[in-house]
């Protein structure tokens, strides 16, 4: 059972580093997977989530809250990544943006053998685009998140978290 | 249909401190007509998306009046931004859209369905606090004062003429003076924003 918990990665892990980042707006599209995670960011008096109806849109408000001075960071799903892919090149890439994507893995095994083409397809897509990227697997790995924020500052462009355990600790 | 620049010279004497966003060929004429253009912002780049940019422009700054001026083909592109925008209804977000019903930039060829498309009834549908649609010039003239002094977001559909380019791209006449990197810098230094 204590083996069982330590491998889980909490929403509140997410939380925390949100908050030590300085993370003002989550913009996301919700998914099941992840619903306590989203109720837990709505609870946030610091935080402002923006829902929005596609993935591309997320890259696009991020960079409109960025040029404001807010801190906005993309939360949305692999397959959604990999249908933003113009948004990406277009609106963070190609602007210079340093933000921080969080990216559920859908998917992810850790045996390295999945049946889902969207596990299949996510590090390639990362690597077309040549965005550096992070495993979250568990609350140990949460200080990932911050380490990934600090690269988009340092080399002013995206950076993305892969969460690889999207269907325990998100969705109780 | 009203021409694009008499749209821009009528919302100009209205505009005030407005931060202003402009797409496509109709939006060309915005340089000829703008008196602050460190309040003008270019966040295009990426299809249909600059919609969803300004959007996040207006939450960011929530204290600044934010007008964009969209075109069709881009809004079709990215249509669920208007349930996004209505989503967060900020109350500072102007969107116009100059609808001339087709491409103009590949050559003409029309939008789905351009001859009987209500992009107004889609917005206020998607739940925009205020939609209007114009198609004379006098109407749109005596409306601007209460379209840039409601609570957005107030959507505004505006039939104007096509301005078709068959040029090659790098025959075409030039309007655009500054990058969008340094519209993004021009604007945040003039908001002191660092």
């Amino acid at each position: 059972m204590v083996d069982q918990q330590v491998e889980i990665l909490r929403p509140e892990t997410l939380i925390e580093e949100f908050k030590k980042i300085g993370v003002t707006h989550i913009i996301t599209i919700p998914d099941s997977e992840t619903n306590y995670l989203y109720e837990l960011m709505e609870q946030q008096d610091w935080l402002d989530v923006v829902p929005v109806s596609r993935e591309g849109e997320s890259m696009s408000v991020a960079l409109g809250l960025n040029v404001a001075g807010k801190v906005p960071v993309v939360l949305i799903q692999n397959t959604g990544m990999m249908e933003a892919g113009d948004s990406i090149r277009g609106m963070a890439l190609d602007t210079g943006f340093p933000l921080l994507m969080v990216v559920g893995y859908r998917g992810w095994t850790r045996k390295g053998a999945t049946p889902d083409s969207a596990a299949v397809y996510t590090e390639p897509f990362l690597n077309a685009f040549r965005l550096n990227y992070y495993l979250v697997e568990h609350d140990a790995d949460g200080p990932r998140i911050s380490e990934a924020f600090e690269e988009t500052q340092k080399t002013k462009r995206p950076v993305v978290v892969l969460v690889g355990d999207e269907y325990h600790g998100f969705n109780r | 249909m009203i021409e694009s620049k008499e749209v821009f010279t009528a919302f100009q004497q209205y505009r005030g401190d407005a931060i202003v966003s402009v797409q496509g060929t109709s939006g060309k004429h915005w340089a000829d007509v703008t008196t602050n253009p460190n309040r003008d912002i270019s966040l295009g780049g990426a299809m249909g998306q600059s919609t969803s940019a300004i959007f996040g422009l207006a939450l960011g700054l929530p204290d600044e009046k934010v007008v964009h001026f969209d075109t069709e083909g881009a809004l079709l592109m990215n249509l669920g931004a208007i349930a996004s925008i209505a989503g967060k209804s900020p109350k500072n977000f102007v969107h116009f859209l100059l609808d001339n019903g087709c491409y103009a930039t590949t050559g003409g060829q029309p939008v789905p369905n351009s001859e009987d498309i209500d992009y107004a009834a889609m917005a206020a549908g998607a739940g925009y606090s205020a939609t209007y649609n114009f198609d004379d010039l006098e109407e749109l003239a005596t409306s601007l004062e209460q379209i840039m002094n409601e609570d957005g977001p107030v959507f505004v559909a505006i039939k104007v003429p096509a301005e078709v380019e068959n040029l090659p791209i790098g025959m075409r006449e030039r309007r655009v003076t500054r990058s969008r990197t340094q519209t993004i810098n021009d604007l945040r230094s003039e908001l002191k924003i660092s």
